[in-house]
């Protein structure tokens, strides 16, 4: 006769793939993007920052280290915000990967 | 490593005429074969153009001198710096071969007493392949696309002039285009009555050039083959893009606006 050794799978989560794959909706990106503003003025938006995280603690360390203004806004679907003057993506996805606030996959710069 | 290879050649040239011995011909075989990985595996059309023609012709007229020539052309596409001195030296090497003066072996195995490997034995199948049916050998054509024209419409506005070309060489929805540049950019557009793409706000061609090559990679490029050949069909909220060359299904994500922050002045 032949043998089926067949494992049953008890405590087995059929999702544990799916989160460390980079599939869409399985894991929560930061989006830094980028919006014209008159002139050749732009606003840099930084969206999906987890809510474990001050904020304004860190929006603090990002005015100190780039020298622009900005500010937390808080958004009905999406959160908090953090918005920011000028061009700042690249500066913004070095800082957050530097103080490992992120990893660099998880950051998505939009925008030309 | 040019350096390097040009020395081998030197060499090569210098042997040529004599009877070609056995490290001549080891050598031969280590340069050849990186660039007929090279060709087999890269799409471009420029360096698939000539292994195809040294497959044909070292088959076909097997006991002649052609050992040298496939290293030749190799050396030109690895190399464009004296492409003509190597074109010259084809030549005479093609009327030598014609009037078959030296015998030489169709393989670099034969006559010797070493084993044949399998980089060699892969170049022979390859070249069999693109002999009898080329299209199995795996030469893709490349898809070309235009960059993208765009004007400005008075100091605010962009217009994206070729966008529905774009749209139809990429097979795209235009509608689908548009919603993800309208997302990357950040901005508001439509389309107008020719069918351009008015983009709220100063773009350059490059800006859009960007968010197009993005564009290709998330929603146009088959995953596993590499093809632009696919088809983005939405079953159920779900957008899934199916390749017409391999026949694989992958979902893709969602085009997400995100959060636009309000610029233009509030009205009271």
């Amino acid at each position: 006769m032949v043998e089926l050794d067949i494992q049953i799978p008890s405590a087995y989560d059929p999702f544990a793939e799916a989160k460390d794959s980079d599939a869409p909706g399985a894991k929560e990106n930061i989006h830094i993007r980028i919006q014209q503003r008159n002139g050749k003025k732009s606003l840099t938006t930084v969206q999906g920052l987890k809510k474990e995280y001050s904020y304004e603690r860190i929006l603090k360390d990002l005015k100190k280290d780039f020298c622009c203004n900005g500010n937390v806004v808080q958004d009905k679907e999406l959160g908090k915000i953090i918005q920011l003057q000028g061009d700042q993506r690249k500066k913004v996805s070095q800082f957050l990967v530097q103080t490992g606030i992120a990893k660099k996959d998880q950051i998505k710069i939009h925008g030309f | 490593m040019a350096d390097e290879i040009n020395e081998i050649r030197e060499e090569q040239e210098q042997l040529a005429p004599f009877d070609p011995s056995k490290k001549k011909k080891k050598k031969k075989v280590v340069i050849q074969e990186p660039v007929e990985d090279l060709a087999e595996s890269s799409q471009t059309e420029k360096s698939d153009s000539l292994p195809v023609n040294d497959g044909l012709e070292s088959s076909f007229t097997g006991m002649k001198k052609k050992k040298k020539k496939p290293t030749e052309s190799s050396l030109l596409n690895n190399e464009s710096v004296d492409a003509g001195e190597d074109l010259d030296e084809i030549a005479n090497d093609e009327q030598e071969g014609e009037e078959g003066i030296v015998l030489q072996q169709r393989y670099p195995w034969e006559g010797s007493e070493r084993d044949y490997i399998y980089d060699e034995l892969l170049g022979r199948v390859f070249n069999i392949l693109r002999e009898n049916n080329p299209e199995l050998a795996g030469d893709r054509r490349r898809t070309v696309m235009r960059p993208p024209q765009v004007l400005r419409e008075g100091t605010k506005k962009t217009v994206f002039v070729n966008f529905m070309d774009l749209c139809k060489t990429m097979h795209r929805q235009p509608d689908h285009v548009m919603q993800y540049l309208l997302a990357e950019l950040g901005t508001s557009g439509s389309l107008d009555g020719q069918q351009r793409l008015v983009v709220k706000g100063r773009f350059a061609p490059k800006n859009f050039e960007g968010i197009l090559r993005r564009y290709i990679t998330d929603y146009v490029i088959c995953l596993g083959c590499k093809s632009p050949d696919t088809i983005l069909s939405k079953e159920n909220r779900l957008f899934f893009l199916r390749c017409e060359k391999c026949g694989s299904q992958r979902s893709v994500a969602p085009i997400k606006t995100g959060f636009v922050a309000r610029v233009s002045r509030r009205k009271t």
